[in-house]
């Protein structure tokens, strides 16, 4: 896990699109946003859960690994920059790849857009719009320490499962203490489909 | 003379708290950054391009987030940066992201819009010619009917200096009785609650007061969608082990993570928590030193929560003995508790009462007045609290004074330079004038900053009453509603082009700085309002050029009160992250939490606990209008939406109403649904959820007819505070053949609708979520 991150944690999420609202004022791509929101549960409860891109590192990012263009260029520091704009082709190759259904195609533009970190801000040390602005800590950017000293207990998981293949990602989730801590699978803290145990 | 803010350095000013935060809350992200002496976290755009941060405040919500206005080399606002300031310490809703696309918005008013009757048109006329029919009809109307024949109608997001001036412009200009203001629909009725117990006016504790208690109860307030970055506070006490009851009739965000949910039926919220009281004696809970030393009329109280044992009230309210019971020991037995409530049990025709239950619990158990002890109630305005302390309701005189007190009138007249017999006497609240209007005894009416015909109850009244004046000029810069019905509309400034203070939901005084001049046309409110004072012929006691000048005289008419500003100056509001009043002198810190000596501000300083019997809402349930309708808001959107429904984001995250009904009722999502009250019928697509109670529906409010919950609400009031009973009426449901239309914001002639708005207003689709109400894109 790299050091300063995103933590995710949906059991805070109010599902106010803050952090869309905010995505679009950074200025790496401004006016969209990268963000979406998933309502997980609807007619039925009120959950939110934001999915920003987790960043993929093990195996390395699966966007930039199936970019026949080389667009997509992960720092050393781990972030997984969105296309780059003389690179990109937009053959969507990247969309289809994520696990976690980040990247969007500008089909106009023929160009990728994803998350990225807010790297403008978090190159300066500064978190990322969307971590910064949300109201309820949701979305938390800095170190796992400094989660835990504001959480006291809080568990995170940086590892999913989606099937057989498992990734470990830069960005990480809260998980509740009681369940399971990692693999989380496929990107949602459960620990049943289909009352089966799918927990490793 | 101030010093520019652009040109100030911010950094000084915004980490100061009146009330010391624990510092292991600090933003994250930002601490090793500014501890490595870095360039504060929300600095670094300063350096680039030129651009300069102009350190304000959110011009929405009753939390007044800090935030930064992004300001381009040629002086024009164009973005916004998070500040860290003490409230919300970087945080912002999506309104607050969203607010400074007002500023230079395309349909902003840019020229006075003129008309001699409404069966014309509007023209763009000069400023002169605005301002001379306006005051020769004035004149007309007054000299035929009497002075009180005109009205002034204010609003709570108005600086507490305009604020101060719609209160004196009515009683010295007008002459009239007649001026009251929209936070009349806001927290009057605990701000009445608040004046009978404790003798001032306002929440007992900061918000950070949260952050240490041990029971945190919710009463009546959608935390998470109407004041999102409260929920910082409350999700930091349940970090640190505090346990959360919520009592809302619908399954909110807030509801959904509580330890106990209780999702009672509307307009029983007295029942409920007289109950509480109830178990709360029995079990022997109550803090009998704490009343003994520092109440009255605990006695009465305690006989008449004698008649409310929880099998009774678990009937009214509709919900599990069980609850009311675990309620009361949770709150009672925690070694500090707050109770935190809204508009859910403030807009009833018991408001008041509602409010006090609350209270007298606070007080049986001694949680009162303590760090992480206390109450508050969460204003729905961004100057909800600081509109009504300076005199622009109907009842009230600069420092809270009253208008019936003599020696509080001969105080404000002497600061006015007014004989005693001059100064009108109280008048009605803006409910009532808007029935005065329809019985045509109010002829004339000068709104500012305020749009009724989507934010009172029973619009068919509403309209009536606005069509039967003969004159109706309105202050405000977008063409709102109620703007379209007015014969002069005086194209004003936003927050962002003037300078004033607001007072927040904890009566922290900040001050928002003017980040652009005003595009040329428009003027401030303080100059329309002492043109047309010099044009009545009271120039000399409106002879003010700026905020500053009405804020001094403020700060003196204020003086030796309750609500005392007096030491509050713009200069230590620069410096500081905003001071809670009371504040007598220039060296006092300020009053962040109240009665820390237990004392109140009645005379005898004791909390005065008052009897409460529950009534039945005041729209009574038959075969024909079996359910509740409830009204609320939702995050994007704010009161009446004339701002944020221009604003494209946050048209995109919530376009249209809804409403929202159990799925008992065989709906499906999206179906159209039809709500008829004994006022209305409207059609809205169904938001089917679990997360409501099956007697109950919910719309909000944001939108004009013909998808307006207020069309719906009944115009019945609280007898004390006047609140109308927003928040509970009867009505059925039925299948219905299409959606209505939502209407989009009427347009300013000239004007073009905001380019950026991404789907059309008219989007047939569905809320998909009852909190999101819509999911943001996804490719
Ligand atoms: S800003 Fe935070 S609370 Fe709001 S939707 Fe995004 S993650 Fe959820
Ligand atoms: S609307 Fe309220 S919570 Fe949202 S940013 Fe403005 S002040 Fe803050």
């Amino acid at each position: 896990m790299m050091g300063r991150t995103i933590f995710i944690d949906p059991g805070r999420c109010i599902g106010c699109q803050a952090c869309v609202s905010a995505c679009r004022e950074c200025d790496s791509h401004r006016g969209k946003s990268m963000i979406h929101l998933d309502y997980t549960d609807e007619g039925q409860s009120v959950a939110s859960l934001p999915t920003v891109c987790m960043h993929c590192e093990d195996p390395v990012a699966p966007c930039a690994e199936v970019c026949p263009a080389d667009a997509i260029l992960v720092t050393a520091d781990g972030v997984v920059q969105q296309a780059d704009t003389t690179r990109c082709i937009g053959c969507a190759n990247c969309v289809n790849a994520c696990p976690f259904g980040v990247p969007k195609i500008d089909l106009q533009a023929k160009l990728q857009m994803k998350c990225n970190l807010c790297y403008d801000r978090t190159a300066y040390g500064l978190a990322p719009m969307c971590a910064t602005v949300c109201p309820t800590g949701a979305l938390f950017y800095g170190t796992v320490e400094e989660l835990q000293a504001e959480r006291p207990g809080v568990q995170v998981a940086d590892t999913f499962v989606f099937g057989e293949s498992e990734v470990r990602t830069g960005v990480a989730m809260v998980v509740p203490a009681d369940k399971v801590q990692w693999p989380v699978p496929g990107g949602l803290p459960v620990v049943e489909i289909n009352g089966k145990d799918v927990r490793r | 003379m101030t010093a520019d803010p652009r040109a100030a350095d911010p950094r000084a000013a915004d980490t100061r708290a009146v009330v010391p935060l624990d510092p292991s809350l600090a933003p994250p992200g930002t601490r090793a950054f500014r501890d490595a002496g870095g360039i504060p976290a929300d600095q670094w755009h300063a350096d680039q391009n030129g651009e300069t941060l102009v350190p304000t405040h959110c011009c929405f919500c009753g939390v007044q987030c800090g935030m930064y206005l992004r300001v381009d080399r040629g002086g024009k606002v164009f973005g916004v940066e998070p500040r860290n300031h003490d409230i919300n310490r970087m945080r912002l809703c999506p309104k607050g992201i969203n607010a400074y696309q007002q500023v230079n918005h395309p349909d902003r008013l840019t020229a006075p819009l003129m008309r001699r009757s409404r069966d014309e048109d509007f023209r763009e006329v000069s400023w002169d010619e605005a301002l001379d029919f306006t005051v020769a009809e004035i004149k007309r109307i007054q000299q035929t009917h009497g002075n009180d024949a005109f009205g002034l109608l204010g609003g709570a997001s108005l600086f507490s200096e305009k604020t101060y001036l719609v209160g004196k412009f009515a009683r010295v200009a007008l002459k009239s009785r007649h001026v009251d203001y929209n936070g009349r629909l806001c927290m009057v009725s605990a701000a009445g609650a608040n004046k009978l117990a404790f003798g001032i006016d306002r929440a007992g504790n900061p918000f950070s007061d949260i952050l240490l208690t041990d029971c945190l109860l919710i009463a009546g307030s959608n935390v998470g969608e109407c004041f999102p970055v409260m929920t910082q506070y409350v999700w930091g006490a349940r970090d640190r082990g505090a346990s959360l009851i919520v009592i809302d009739p619908r399954e909110t965000a807030i509801a959904r993570t509580a330890d106990i949910h209780v999702a009672l039926k509307p307009g029983t919220d007295s029942a409920f928590f007289n109950a509480v009281l109830n178990v709360v004696i029995e079990e022997g809970l109550t803090d009998e030193t704490y009343l003994a030393a520092h109440a009255t009329g605990w006695a009465e109280v305690k006989a008449k929560a004698a008649e409310y044992p929880p099998s009774r009230s678990a009937e009214i309210c509709g919900v599990p003995a069980e609850q009311i019971v675990q309620v009361a020991r949770t709150f009672a037995r925690a070694p500090k508790a707050m109770a935190w409530h809204a508009r859910g049990i403030e807009h009833h025709s018991q408001g008041v009462e509602n409010c006090l239950t609350v209270i007298n619990l606070c007080a049986a158990t001694g949680h009162i007045g303590k760090p992480g002890a206390g109450y508050g109630t969460i204003t729905g305005q961004g100057n909800g609290q600081g509109g009504r302390e300076h005199g622009q309701k109907s009842d009230l005189l600069p420092g809270g004074r009253s208008i019936v007190n003599e020696e509080h009138r001969r105080q404000i007249c002497e600061i006015w330079g007014i004989e005693e017999s001059e100064l009108p006497p109280a008048g009605t609240s803006m409910m009532e004038m808007v029935w005065q209007m329809q019985r045509r005894e109010i002829r004339g009416l000068i709104g500012i900053c305020n749009n009724p015909f989507v934010s009172l109850p029973n619009y068919k009244v509403v309209k009536e009453g606005y069509d039967a004046t003969e004159f109706h000029a309105q202050f405000d810069f977008f063409l709102s509603e109620t703007a379209a019905n007015a014969h002069v509309v005086f194209p004003v400034t936003t927050w962002a082009e003037d300078e004033g203070v607001m007072a927040n939901a904890e009566a922290r005084v900040v001050k928002h700085n003017k980040a652009q001049d005003p595009p040329p046309g428009v003027r401030t409110d303080t100059w329309v309002m002492c043109e047309l004072a010099k044009r009545l012929g009271a120039g000399d006691k409106f002879a003010f050029t700026d905020s500053r000048e009405v804020f001094d005289e403020l700060r003196i008419a204020s003086a030796g009160t309750v609500n005392d500003y007096y030491g509050i100056t713009y200069e230590r509001l620069e410096e500081t992250g905003g001071i809670a009043w009371p504040c007598p002198s220039t060296d006092h810190p300020g009053t962040p939490r109240l009665f820390e000596d237990g004392r109140t501000y009645h005379p005898d300083g004791k909390i005065h606990m008052q009897v409460v019997e529950w009534h039945p809402p005041m729209d009574p349930y038959d075969d024909e209008h079996p359910m509740s309708l409830t009204t609320g808001r939702t995050v994007a959107h704010f009161l009446s939406g004339n701002q944020t429904r221009r604003l494209g984001a946050l048209v995109e995250q919530t376009p249209r109403p809804w409403a929202e009904i159990h799925p008992s009722h065989g709906f499906r999502n999206g179906e159209p649904v039809r709500v008829v009250t004994r006022r209305g019928s409207e059609v809205f697509p169904a938001l089917v959820t679990e997360a409501i109670r099956p007697d109950t529906v919910f719309i909000p409010y944001h939108w004009p007819v013909p998808t307006s919950a207020n069309a719906l609400t009944i115009d019945a009031l609280d007898p004390r505070s006047k609140i109308p009973e927003y928040k509970v009426c009867a009505c059925r449901i039925e299948h219905a053949e299409k959606i209505d239309e939502v209407p989009a914001p009427p347009v300013a002639p000239g004007h073009v609708a905001y380019p950026e708005t991404q789907v059309s207003r008219t989007d047939p689709l569905p809320p998909t979520s009852p909190q999101g109400r819509g999911t943001s894109e996804r490719s």
